[in-house]
């Protein structure tokens, strides 16, 4: 079999960090190539790339015998290859036969005036729709069908621009297992009728049951393509999750100790969490792990005041939270580092001492006006860049924008010392920094359990969470599904309830 | 500063010509120059300058030596500069959270009017009869508080600055606790409250002011002899005013905001609000409290400059202010502050104002029409927006480099 898609040893890099490096991988026609990996493995990146959202540093690709290097979405989809997202790329205010047709609406000419023949259109779209199984009015608006359907939309808009490779990433996440059986049907048959899919998911199952052929990527380098004959759900896990590499972590200082900081009790919300239930020591690191939409920073969320829940309650240091704000939180000596710190975390163009100083402001004031003792302030925020070692000029002088990743965090961190909290929330505190980054995050983390403060350390990298953390909880679709302690730690049962595969005993 | 190396495998054959065309800040001393120029704080200050002396060059009959160089005409620039400072400043406020406020021109109107109806002292009942509320609070005697004079001025100021504080509590509670965008907001307030102004009023202008509010408008508080008069029709007087109430009034409203906006907590909350909300918010700032309150500043400082428009007129006008807000905002932005938000200051907005104040007077002093006045002066804001764009990418490519 010739394949239609060939990578030839591919690298990108994003800021120094490597996100995939030497790849290669054959897709032929004809065939579902099964894509899997941990988060941060590289499989959005590898997907980018052929998809055109970011260009290659090194390495080549062939599609179809010919070169092949699109430099934005638009020349990757005139290619042939559609790219049906875990989020979907439709227009839900429009309808289905607008949404296939959008690049190109066949017309009809009236004087200077292009007229859309809407006749075409309905006739056309009605025949795809077909194509996909689907018995659905043309006119009908996106926001009127189910997910699943939209799925089927999205590749029905495939076949219209007669695509001959499809990548289908995590289709299957906000479907039925109806839906889900409908579409992996429909698969087969484009299957059948020789076009060539990537299919990446985190079910392993699936994978399983639909690939010809598994590829599996671990930091940036694919582990090994091979017949999907070759593989099991076991052996899947081992190689994805690779051996572990001690040094990257700092050796803890200090072990919890008894008094609870933090208990949840019950919470829950409707679709997004359901019955929370876990208690936070002094001292102690906790990590949460779980999958991308399992929950985890809508958990952190509602923890620090700043999404509502339904039902349940929050204690802290023995005391039943009565008001949820993260004006309240910050009362109660409870931080919130932020998954993205662009978006919810610094103030990128303002200096460094005010980022740092923001949490505290009150604290620094005099009088009714409120005017600030910026002497006392200043000294605050140098003493807290000193502690956290962040490396910068003037603080007072220099915007946050201009910091390296890690110092961006640790100016994020620095922010919440300040407010003297006892309670940690750090969700993805080391994402998008470099490894000696990390390894200073960790180290801080590591200062702040041993002086007494409690942590709850949210991570998609199993690693990290098994190198630090006292006890892990691992959360699935809105439910924690699993708690491992330290001495328990084993990384392919922490992913496999994280899966909910089977053999896993539930919390 | 961070610097990402870029990968250090040799560039391809085709991109190796581009990467010469890379913009360096470093390598470039020629566009490193330009680039400090227009970040730099004083610009405004610069630009003032160069605007000075180029027209001083170009028109010498309106330069320095001529009509501008007039002590009568410096004064009377610094008496139009006071009125637009203060109401300046509370734009300021507002464009820093990242918001815009529309309605200060119709605060001015509506203060004015309400102002006037309070003090008065003689009013013509052919003018006003029309007025709905004549009877009642306009009489051929005078405004609402006719029969006690001594409190006339200190209440009708004090009814002035509560209305402006107040509209601009309404701007700040439907902004924040509705969710309507600000610029929809402030455009219903100005629609209303400027019709408002007219409808109570019939469109007149309300005069009889009482002699001591008229002093917060022009009143010396130190002046300058300048010996006998040396051209009757242009100098009316020989004593030039140098430091005038309004001048005081003006200065003071500056030197608090800049305590505000440098100095205290809740300074620090409007840049953090105008540079992330959603961050300011996870970090304890009290967001809605912060916008509300910045938009009563903006409302009251738009109820300063009404006084002091008021008092120099002498009248209260429904229309005053009517085609003000370009000039603000266009102050304002020409002083440097974003309309992007978070960024900003005090010192910057005064140098606007002077700029603006000072090309007005360049181009009335030229003798030009009405219309290329505003053509001119739409061009003038029009590229400080502009400019506000230029600084705004400098900034982001510096921080991608």
């Amino acid at each position: 079999m010739s394949a239609i898609l060939d990578i030839q040893s591919i690298t990108k890099t994003f800021f120094g960090v490597p996100a995939v490096k030497e790849v290669s991988l054959r897709v032929a026609a004809g065939q579902i190539v099964g894509l899997i990996g941990q988060n941060g493995a590289g499989k959005s990146t590898l997907m980018n790339l052929i998809g055109g959202v970011v260009q290659a540093d090194s390495g080549a690709m062939l599609f179809q015998g010919r070169p092949y290097a699109p430099r934005n979405p638009a020349e990757a989809y005139r290619a042939g290859i559609a790219f049906i997202h875990q989020e979907l790329n439709l227009f839900t205010n429009l309808s289905i036969a607008e949404n296939i047709f959008i690049d190109a609406f066949p017309a009809r000419r009236l004087g200077p005036l292009r007229l859309v023949d809407r006749a075409d259109v309905s006739r056309q779209t009605k025949a795809l729709l077909a194509q996909v199984g689907l018995d659905l009015s043309p006119s009908l608006t996106i926001d009127r069908i189910s997910p699943g359907e939209r799925q089927l939309v999205e590749i029905a808009r495939a076949l219209h621009m007669d695509a001959s490779l499809i990548i289908l990433d995590e289709p299957t996440t906000s479907l039925t297992a109806r839906e889900t059986e409908k579409l992996f049907a429909i698969m087969r048959q484009l299957q059948a009728q020789g076009k060539a899919l990537i299919y990446i998911s985190h079910i392993l199952n699936d994978v399983l049951a639909l690939a010809d052929s598994i590829a599996i990527l671990r930091d940036g380098r694919l582990v090994t393509q091979e017949p999907a004959s070759a593989f099991d759900v076991s052996r899947m896990i081992a190689l994805m999750v690779g051996r572990s590499i001690d040094s990257l972590y700092p050796p803890r200082t200090a072990a919890p100790a008894a008094t609870p900081l933090l208990e949840v009790q019950g919470l829950s919300a409707k679709g997004i969490v359901e019955n929370i239930q876990f208690t936070l020591r002094q001292g102690e690191v906790l990590g949460l792990f779980g999958l991308m939409g399992s929950g985890r920073t809508e958990l952190a969320r509602m923890l620090f005041g700043m999404d509502s829940f339904e039902q349940g309650s929050i204690v802290i240091k023995g005391q039943r939270l009565t008001r949820h704000s993260p004006r309240e939180s910050i009362r109660r000596h409870i931080a919130f580092v932020t998954e993205n710190r662009r978006e919810e975390g610094l103030l990128m163009n303002i200096n460094i001492a005010d980022n740092i100083a923001l949490v505290a402001l009150p604290e620094f004031a005099r009088t009714t006006l409120q005017v600030l003792d910026q002497g006392r302030m200043m000294s605050a925020a140098r003493s807290a860049a000193g502690v956290l070692q962040l490396k910068s000029g003037d603080i007072t002088q220099q915007p946050a924008r201009s910091l390296s990743g890690g110092n961006q965090q640790k100016v994020v961190i620095a922010r919440w010392l300040l407010a003297e909290p006892s309670i940690f929330i750090m969700d993805e505190p080391t994402r998008g920094i470099d490894v000696g980054a990390k390894y200073e995050i960790y180290s801080i983390i590591d200062a702040l359990a041993a002086q007494g403060s409690a942590i709850l350390f949210i991570s998609s990298e199993l690693e990290e969470l098994t190198g630090m953390c006292d006890r892990i909880l691992v959360m699935s679709r809105g439910e924690i599904y699993g708690e491992f302690a330290r001495s328990n730690f084993h990384a392919e049962n922490i992913l496999r309830a994280a899966f909910r595969e089977e053999g896993v005993k539930p919390a | 500063m961070s610097v990402t190396t870029p990968s250090s495998s040799p560039p391809p054959p085709a991109l190796s010509g581009l990467a010469l065309a890379q913009p360096g800040a470093a390598g470039r001393p020629r566009l490193a120059f330009w680039r400090r120029l227009l970040l730099s704080d004083y610009f405004v200050l610069y630009l003032t300058v160069f605007l000075f002396v180029s027209a001083a060059i170009i028109f010498p009959r309106i330069g320095l030596a001529g009509t501008l160089g007039l002590p009568t005409n410096i004064s009377n620039q610094f008496l139009n500069m006071w009125p637009l400072l203060a109401v300046a400043l509370g734009q300021t406020f507002v464009l820093i959270i990242g918001g815009i406020d529309l309605s200060q021109g119709s605060v001015m109107a509506i203060t004015s009017v309400i102002g006037a109806m309070v003090m008065s002292t003689t009013l013509d009942p052919a003018m006003f009869d029309k007025s709905p509320v004549w009877g009642s609070i306009l009489t051929a005697e005078g405004g609402l508080l006719r029969a006690s004079p001594e409190l006339a001025v200190p209440l009708g100021v004090l009814a002035m600055l509560l209305v402006g504080a107040g509209i601009g509590f309404l701007n700040g509670f439907a902004i924040t606790k509705f969710r309507i965008a600000p610029f929809m907001v402030t455009l219903v307030t100005m629609t209303f409250f400027s019709a408002f102004a007219l409808w109570l009023t019939q469109s007149r202008n309300i005069s009889g002011l009482p002699e001591e509010f008229l002093r917060l408008g022009t009143g010396d508080i130190i002046s300058v002899y300048l010996g006998p008069k040396l051209e009757a029709q242009i100098a009316r007087r020989d004593i030039l005013p140098a430091i005038a109430y309004p001048t005081v009034i003006a200065l003071g409203l500056a030197l608090l905001a800049q305590v505000l906006l440098k100095n205290t907590v809740f300074g620090r909350q409007m840049f953090a609000i105008g540079t992330n909300r959603r961050a300011a918010q996870i970090s304890g700032v009290p967001a809605d409290r912060v916008v509300i309150l910045v938009y009563m500043f903006s409302g009251f400082c738009a109820a300063v400059s009404s006084i002091l428009y008021s008092a120099r007129l002498g009248i209260g006008q429904p229309s005053l202010g009517n085609n003000l807000m370009l000039d603000i905002i266009g102050a304002a932005v020409i002083g440097g502050t974003s309309l992007f938000g978070g960024k900003g200051s005090i010192k910057g907005t005064l140098f606007g104002v002077a700029f603006f104040v000072l090309l007005l007077n360049m181009l009335n002093a030229a003798r030009l029409s009405p219309f290329i006045i505003d053509a001119v002066k739409g061009g003038v804001i029009l590229l400080a927006a502009f400019l506000d764009v230029a600084r705004a990418r400098l900034t982001s490519r510096e921080q991608h480099a």
